[in-house]
Order: C-alpha cells, then structure tokens, then sequence
C-alpha cells in the first residue's frame, strides 16, 4: 500500500519496520516529528530525554543491551550529543543503532547552518542521506544492516526540505527481532586508554571494510544519460538536479555520504566531459572529488550559504533567469510574533520597561528579540542564557543591570549546571525561568516538568522551586509569578535584582495555544474613554492596532489575556 | 509535466490543512507528488508558504519565482509577496483578507493600498474572493481554507469529485457538513464569477 507521508514520519515507519525497540531523542526542528510519529506504534518504547547527550547515552545502552535503538535531534543537537557520539564508534553496538540527524539549510528555525556531515567524518561514523520520504524510510532500514554488519552506529542525515516533504512512500510490515543475549565484554565497552587503543584500531578497520562497501553499496547509484555533463549530488540536492537537467546529464547519487567511494567516483569522472559537484553547505564532496585529482564546478559557481534549489541551480548552472513579475509597492516584512495571550510577552515587556540587558536563550521566547519588545541583547545555544550572563558579569560586575531568560524544556536541558556555576563561584545574577508547562518552539511536547511522557503516561511533577533550591539558590530568592500580573513581576524582578546573592525568578503561565488552556472573551475597546495614546501597542500583541486615534482589537485572535488592559490608563480596554 | 501550487499565508491560518487535502487529492489522482510544509518559528504569525507539485514524476519539493501554475492565497499581502514565483499565464487566487504585520501595527511600514488593482494591472490572472465571508456562510468563517479550495478548483486541474473526496477525507470529521458547504458554496461563486 502506498501513502502520503511526511519524510519524517516515514523515518519513523523505518524504525518500527526495522524492529527498533527502543527511541530516546529531544525535540528540534526539523528532527521533532520522527520521534512524535515512533511514539504512535506500540511496539516501540519512545521517549523525550531532557537533552540529545541523555537521549544519545540511552540509545547507545540500549544498542549494547541487544535492541535496535534510535535517537533522533537537529544538527546542534549533534554538539550536545558529540561526547558520546565519538566514543560510540570505539565501543560498537549490539542491537543496530541509528542516530536521526536533521540539518537546516537556510535556518528555517535555527541559530547557525551546521553542516553534520563534518561528524560522520570527524567520528568515523558511517552516514547515508536519503532525498524523498520513500528512502527515507528504506535508508533507515539500510542504516541498522549496516549498523549491524559493521558494528557502529550510523548517522542518518536529513535535511529540512526532506524531513519536511511529503511524497508516496509503500509500506511494508514490522520484522521483529528478539534481544540479543548480553555478553560482558569490558575490553569493548570500557574505555579507558589501555582498551581504547585497541578499540581505535578496529574502528580503522572497519572504516577500511566500509570504503570497501561504498564502492558497491546499492545506496550509491548511476543514471547515465551520456557522456558530457556528469553530477555528482546527495540527498535533496539530486532532487534539484535532476529538475535542472532532467535528461540532459548523468548522475551519481551518493546514498553513503561517509566513507566516501574512490573508484566509483573516478570511473564516473572518466566517462564524463565536465563534472558539477551539487551540494548544500560544505564542500565536503568537492573537497573529496578534488583530493582524488578531478577538476569539478562547484562551489566556485554555488553557494555556501543557505538552502538551494531548483531555480537556484538553473541561474548559476545554466544561466537561465526566472520569467516573473512583481508589484512596486514595497512589501512589508511578516516576521514571525508571539501568539496573542503569550505568557512571555509580559516578561519582556517588564525587562525592557526596567531597561535590563536581557541574556536569552532557546525558545519561542528569542522571540522577545524583535520590535516592539526589543528586550534580548544575546541568544547563543541551548542554556546559554546563565552561564554567559555569569561570565559578563564577573567582568563587569553590574549584577543589577542584567537578567538571564530562559524556557523551562531549555532549562532542563543545559539551564542546570549553569546555575550551579552561578551558584558554586559565588555569582549573584537573577534568572528568569519562563515556565509555560511545555516544549512550546518545537510544537508542543512535554518535558521533565510537565508531569507526562511522550507515550502519554503520567510522569513526577518535578518541581522548578525544588530544584533549584538544591541546587543552592536561597530559597527565599527563589519566587514564582504570574507574569501577566505586570505590577507583582515589576515588584519581584526589581527586587530579586537588587539582591546581593543568586535568585530565580519563575514566570509561570502556560502557552496560550495548549488546548486546556481556557480562552476569555475578547477585550473591548471603550471608544469614549480611549485617547490614542498608544501605550497599549508596547507589549506588541497583533490583536491590537490604533487607527484615527483609536485602539481596535481584532476579535477573531483575542484570547482575553487581559495584559492590554492593565497598559491603558483611560480605562479603555 | 508537473503542475505546481503555492499555497500562501499565514502562520495559524489553516494552509496545513489545504496542502494536505490537494497532496491527498493528487495521490488519489493515480500522480506522483510532494508536498512541502513549513513548520517550526514562522508558524508563529509569520509569513508561510507550502508547496505542492505533482504529475508523472516530481522530484523538487519547492517552486521557484515564474514556475507556479496555480498560487492559493489567504492573505492579500501574501499574495503579494509571493506573486513572483507565479508562472506566466497563471492563475492566482486569493482570499481579499488583510492581516497587518508587526511592521505595520507598529507603524514602521505601511500595508500597501491598492494591492488588487496593481496585480490585476500586471495582466495576472488573478481571482480574488472574500474567502472568510463565503466560509461564514457556510457555517463557520474557519473553514476559509477549505472555501478558497473551492474557489480554485477549476484552476487545481483534478477532477471535482477527486477533489471533493479529498477534503472530505481530510476535515474533522464533526465540521464535515461546514467543510463540504463551504467547498460547494465556493466553487459555485467561483464558477459564477468565471461567467460574468
Ligand atoms: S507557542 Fe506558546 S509559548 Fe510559544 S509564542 Fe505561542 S503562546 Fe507563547
Ligand atoms: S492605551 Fe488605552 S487610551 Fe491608549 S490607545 Fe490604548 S486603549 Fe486607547
Ligand atoms: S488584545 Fe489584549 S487581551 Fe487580547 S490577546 Fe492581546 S493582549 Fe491579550
């Protein structure tokens, strides 16, 4: 049976089709829907780990302990991930293991354009890139054979564009695999240097055997079309090609993207007049062609930058200009805002009112960043919010000018042992926990603190106060608040930053978009007491607009938060 | 050949649901196709587009400017923004439903006046509709997406009953009735429009 499915979901109907018993992954985007879609099918256990080195770890005990097991994250997951990820190679696995790795080309929702394949190369990981969600599903399967056969973890590398398409997918069904017996093998598994020097020497061996098999994998393929124009491409970027040249060049596929094949290349180089390299981000196979001693186009013509695509390829490559036209009128910008009755925007507003150099962190709320809040002065990684506030201000003292953001899910994943360093050195910075009870950016999944599992089964309410009260913050310093009572959160930041020892501020309000989140009516504007003065459009909520003088609030997206109303001094709202 | 269609908006605004129900209705067409989502930061009230292309063998999951056959608009701002990427001789269809942006409701920018006449002045084949309002008749001003289905049916190119299977199977099954109302109720406007 054939069905529309996104490449993502068809990564997920690999694994359950694979026998995987075991998924341990967070959530980024584009990687989130995989493990979202694993968790549909009973047979397999899945999971939301509080950070990709947790879910890595998991994946990786589950592997050794005789299951198949994935974990799945977006490309800077694979950073937080990297310890593990290097030393899994030496150890093997015993069960297949998969690790699901999403870039995003043209930060669609990301903080830098990471190339992964740098890791397969750097950890001497195998790696396959499927281009639509039919082999999305089938290299998934094709990455346990090889997982298995060659005693390594593989890296399955998506991309955006393919984690994000639909298109036909056969199913098939689910071969089960019983759990291997468990062998105690320390001199494999314990890697300290006197093992690890051995080990590192089967992992060369195995690299050996894999550029072997790369001559000859079927996951690498030829379309020969004649003998002029030969492309070299992988993944989504095939796709690109192929709708560039169609019939008029021939194609080497690259399905295992690390080891790279030599003959394979070579034999198509010597068949073609001219070689193009089409690859998004890094030259990672031009460089490869190049050591071989091939002059190939490539990034000399192609970007480094950003996503491809069709049209891109058909200016650079062939010169050929889009035929369209457009209107004169400029066009205003859409950017992305926080959701009418958005917890967090209370919170910024407040910061940039008390003109606090704010240090962010991961979330929807970066999104206090942009006009009219305008209230975050840095956002770098995952739970970097506390630990380069602290740093800033063991230059520059000014504990009182400076406060840390950061979500709950971020702070679970990487907030901690910055507190504890905040905590330890004798710091006395302020930070402010937005807690809106769920993984809110990536659409909505629960976390350590949401008292629930990805599988739907209720988990310990982990308690924020609790935590960081062991974690050494005076407990009398460590204050919760509803941030859409604008005086009470004006009051406490106030007076946590004037306090002259670390203090947690926890802004708890859930997202405005969770279903048991009960919407009110929608505020009105009293048309006689309103005097246009504008106050009410500084929290920046795209219900309310002033024409002629007057507020007007759009009905249809009011969620009747109230923050509006406590901005307007007329009584208006 | 590929038939390629943007389906433009923004975020919230229900285009999920509109590409889900032309990528069902192609592959019930017996075609090849690929359906690109956006999900992720711009979902939060930004700008939004998703591409659907099918026909015997389609491999980009994007459109490029000048190669959409058919643009499906739910916004007019949107459908200015991305007219570029309509093919000569296409057809845009576009709800007539303003929706400031940030910029705008700030005041940093304007929303541009006049949008309809300067496209329509481009020569495009442009068919604008008060998608919401047929919608409302119907039953529901939510079911807006499923409404400029119906508006555009004739240009989408599947056969009706395909199409009309389609958003049946991918509504919620309790606004069903709303969801085939308004579909009807649209191309009935649309096949209007089309004689006058
Ligand atoms: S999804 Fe929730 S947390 Fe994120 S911007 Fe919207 S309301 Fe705020
Ligand atoms: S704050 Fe009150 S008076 Fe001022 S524009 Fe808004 S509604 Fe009118
Ligand atoms: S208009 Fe006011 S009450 Fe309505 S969502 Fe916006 S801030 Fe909240």
């Amino acid at each position: 049976m054939k069905k529309l499915l996104l490449g993502n979901e068809s990564v997920a109907r690999g694994l359950w089709e694979a026998g995987v018993r075991f998924v341990s992954s967070y959530p980024g985007t584009p990687s989130t829907e995989i493990t979202e879609f694993a968790a549909t099918y009973p047979e397999m256990y899945s999971e939301w780990a509080p950070n990709e080195k947790v879910a890595f770890e998991a994946a990786l005990g589950a592997a050794v302990g005789g299951g198949r097991s994935f974990c799945g994250m977006k490309h800077v997951g694979l950073n937080v991930a990297a310890d593990p990820l290097f030393v899994s190679g030496y150890t093997g696995i015993g069960g297949g293991m998969v690790i699901g790795v999403a870039d995003d080309p043209g930060m669609h929702s990301s903080q830098n354009e990471q190339d992964s394949r740098h890791y397969a190369i750097a950890a001497k990981l195998p790696m396959v890139e499927p281009s639509n969600a039919a082999e999305c599903k089938e290299y998934t399967k094709a990455a346990y054979e090889l997982s298995e056969r060659f005693d390594t973890p593989v890296i399955l590398r998506l991309t955006t564009r393919v984690s994000h398409s639909r298109s036909p997918v056969e199913l098939s069904e689910r071969v089960e695999r019983e759990v291997a017996p468990y062998v105690k093998d320390p001199g494999k598994h314990v890697m300290m240097p006197a093992n690890a020097k051995k080990r590192h020497v089967v992992v060369e061996e195995h690299l050996a055997a894999l550029a072997e098999y790369a001559e000859v994998t079927p996951l690498n393929t030829v379309e020969e079309n004649g003998a002029e124009i030969g492309v070299i491409t992988a993944g989504n970027c095939w796709n690109y090609a192929k709708e560039t040249y169609g019939k008029s060049a021939s194609y080497l596929k690259l399905g295992l993207l690390n080891p790279l094949p030599k003959k394979l290349i070579l034999d198509f180089a010597a068949k073609h007049s001219t070689l193009v390299v089409i690859e998004e981000l890094d030259p990672v196979i031009e460089n490869h062609c190049r050591a071989l001693g091939l002059t190939v186009t490539g990034k000399d013509v192609l970007p480094l930058c950003g996503e491809y695509s069709e049209e891109l390829l058909r200016e650079r490559l062939l010169g050929i200009e889009p035929d369209c036209c457009e209107v004169g009128a400029p066009i205003p910008a859409r950017p992305p805002v926080l959701c009418p009755g958005c917890p967090h925007r209370g919170v910024f507003y407040t910061l940039q009112k008390l003109k606090l150099r704010v240090s962010g962190d991961i979330g929807c709320y970066t999104l206090g960043a942009v006009p009219p809040l305008s209230a975050i002065d840095s956002v770098y990684c995952m739970g970097a919010s506390i630990s380069s506030l602290h740093g800033a201000c063991k230059v520059r003292g000014e504990e009182d000018k400076y406060v840390a953001v950061i979500g709950d899910s971020t702070f679970m994943h990487s907030g901690l042992t910055g507190l504890v360093n905040v905590v330890y050195n004798g710091g006395n910075t302020t930070t402010l926990i937005l807690d809106n009870s769920i993984t809110g950016m990536t659409g909505h999944q629960d976390n350590p603190l949401t008292g629930k599992t990805l599988m739907g089964n209720p988990a310990p309410n982990l308690s924020l106060e609790a935590i960081c009260a062991a974690l050494g913050v005076p407990a009398d310093h460590i204050r919760a608040v509803d941030p859409n009572d604008l005086a009470e959160l004006e009051k406490v930041v106030k007076e946590e930053v004037a306090a002259p020892c670390p203090s947690v501020v926890i802004c708890r309000r859930p997202c405005a978009l969770l279903k048991s989140v009960k919407k009110n009516p929608p505020i009105q504007v009293d048309a006689e007491k309103c005097v246009g003065c504008r106050s009410c459009m500084k929290i920046g909520c795209p219900c309310i607009s002033v024409t002629g003088k007057k507020a007007k609030i759009d009905e249809s997206m009011c969620v009747g938060c109230g923050l509006c109303s406590q901005m307007c001094r007329f009584g208006a709202l | 050949m590929s038939k390629n269609i943007m389906i433009v908006g923004v975020g919230g605004q229900g285009t999920l649901l509109a590409s889900k129900i032309l990528g069902r209705a192609a592959m019930d067409s017996g075609l090849d196709v690929k359906v690109s989502e956006v999900h992720g930061m711009s979902q939060r009230g930004g700008s939004v587009v998703t591409y659907v292309r099918f026909g015997d063998e389609v491999y980009s999951p994007v459109i490029g400017r000048g190669d959409a056959d058919v643009i499906l608009s739910f916004e007019l701002l949107e459908a200015a923004r991305w007219l570029p990427n309509l093919k000569n001789g296409g057809v845009l269809v576009t709800s007539t439903q303003q929706i400031n942006p940030m910029p705008v409701i700030t005041g940093a920018a304007e929303y541009p006046e006049g949008l309809l006449d300067d496209i329509k002045a481009l020569g495009v084949d442009i068919r604008a509709f008060d998608a919401p309002a047929i919608a409302a008749e119907a039953g529901n001003a939510r079911a807006a997406n499923v409404a400029l289905i119906g508006l555009a049916a004739d240009a989408l190119g599947f056969d009706t009953e395909i199409l009309r299977n389609a958003v049946a199977a991918c509504v919620p099954e309790k606004a069903l009735e709303i969801n085939m109302k308004a579909f009807d109720l649209a191309a009935a406007r649309a096949a209007e429009a089309k004689r006058n």
